[in-house]
């Protein structure tokens, strides 16, 4: 089967900066993947590298089929991402906000209003400016977006930051849910405890780098979790 | 693209509306140009009459450069220039979208200005076709023009002070044409302001065309 994520020594630049310096990594569909790594590592870069964000400038890179390097912004649609800024719009309600973003990618409003239902934005909160929210209500927002997107693949950069337990508790359930239905996910967090619990295998990235002993080799026996 | 247009002008009103930016300063600004210029050419009421049509314009351009300045502002903020490329928006909609949603606050904003030099001014236009057909052409131009430059500075930290720097001299054609063309209407010679009008269609029409092409790679670099 053809791999959701596909990188051979994977290079991308932030302005002279290679974020990612050669990395190789290998996610099928359907697969839950943690990036393990220290503050600067690589693991934000790598996640906007395949969401076609952030350009490619060396080796291989396919994601859902689409070569990044030649045509990085026809997989942007099919892609999700939770990033640590939320993509709202400030003024605009949460409902505004979760309808716009759910009709910018062709997608049916109630997709939004449904998302909003599950992550409890729905009735007076729908009707409230995001400028008016919590971070952690901001993220909920994004995550609604996110879930009414609905990706074939989900990158979620520290998805438990600023949230309360049972809001932490529903990612993991939507997770495990979207894996289930066949959308891959990648995640990048520092939470390691709840973050090994969600994902099928880890990989640690340092210095742009995937570590040898994860990428595209057996899970490291300490972190991976294989179904 | 239409679809997409609608969809986001319909966002871009609705920030205006509820964060009533435009309202609470724009407006007032706009007034106070016509109230200072008042001010500063009162002596000579004939001087104030006839400058009319260019102190119009110079606060419409002023106003409108806060407009886009405003547009790109709310898509900067928070990574939302990313929502926008990691959407299936079409670019070009997107372009018309953004260039709609400043060029209907300017035909509002010309209204209200219109309403102030008549009563301030004592000006009286008798060309209101010269003048319609002019607001429209003028502020299409101002609105694409003022697009495609906001998006090319919105990716840069200095944006607030390099926007006007690009836009106002790129606006210069448009400033000297509609001054023109409003002096002819405020005269009663609106045969002498149709070749303005169509300059202006033009500028138009070339800035139109060059944001459905280019808006989207300026928003890859932005």
């Amino acid at each position: 089967m053809e791999p959701a994520v596909h990188l051979r020594g994977a290079v991308a630049l932030i302005g002279r900066f290679p974020a990612l310096a050669g990395v190789d990594l290998d996610v099928a569909p359907g697969e839950v993947v943690l990036l393990r790594g220290p503050n600067g590592a690589g693991k934000t870069s790598l996640l906007r590298a395949c969401a076609g964000l952030l350009p490619v400038v060396d080796g291989e890179a396919v994601v859902l089929g689409q070569d990044l390097r030649t045509d990085r912004v026809a997989v942007r649609q099919r892609v999700g991402l939770l990033g640590h800024r939320t993509a709202l719009y400030d003024d605009l309600t949460v409902g505004d906000n979760v309808r716009f973003w759910t009709r910018s990618v062709g997608g049916d409003e109630k997709d939004g209003d449904a998302a909003m239902a599950r992550l409890g934005l729905s009735g007076r909160l729908a009707s409230v400016a995001v400028n008016r929210l919590s971070a952690g209500q901001r993220r909920r927002v994004a995550l609604a977006v996110l879930i009414a997107r609905r990706p074939q693949l989900w990158l979620l950069d520290e998805p438990h930051a600023g949230l309360d337990q049972p809001t932490r508790d529903e990612i993991d359930r939507i997770v495990g849910e979207a894996a289930a239905a066949g959308a891959t996910v990648l995640v990048a967090s520092h939470e390691l405890d709840r973050a090994e619990a969600l994902a099928a295998r880890s990989v640690e990235i340092v210095g742009g780098h995937i570590d040898a002993s994860g990428g595209t080799g057996p899970p490291r026996e300490d972190v991976s979790r294989v179904p | 693209m239409f679809r997409d247009a609608a969809l986001v002008a319909g966002k871009d009103l609705r920030i205006e509306l509820r964060s009533r930016v435009a309202i609470n300063q724009v407006l007032p600004l706009a007034v106070l140009l016509l109230v200072l210029f008042a001010f500063a050419l009162d002596p000579d009421t004939g001087l104030l009459v006839r400058a009319t049509p260019g102190l119009f314009w110079i606060a419409t351009v002023l106003c409108g450069l806060l407009a886009v300045q405003r547009a790109f502002a709310v898509e900067t903020a928070d990574g939302v220039t990313d929502g926008l490329r990691l959407s299936a928006l079409d670019t070009g909609g997107l372009f018309l979208g953004k260039a709609a949603a400043v060029a209907l606050q300017l035909i509002v904003l010309q209204a209200l200005l219109l309403a102030g030099v008549v009563v301030l001014y004592d000006a009286a236009p008798s060309g209101w076709l010269m003048l319609v057909v002019t607001c429209g052409t003028a502020t299409a131009g101002i609105a694409a023009a003022g697009t495609l430059f906001g998006v090319l500075a919105a990716g840069v930290r200095v944006r607030e002070t390099l926007l006007p720097l690009l836009l106002l001299p790129v606006l210069a054609p448009v400033l000297l044409a509609a001054t023109r063309a409003f002096e002819a209407a405020f005269e009663g010679r609106s045969s002498e302001g149709w070749p303005w009008v169509g300059l202006l269609a033009a500028f138009a029409l070339v800035y139109i065309v060059a944001g459905l092409f280019g808006f989207g790679a300026l928003l890859e670099e932005s």
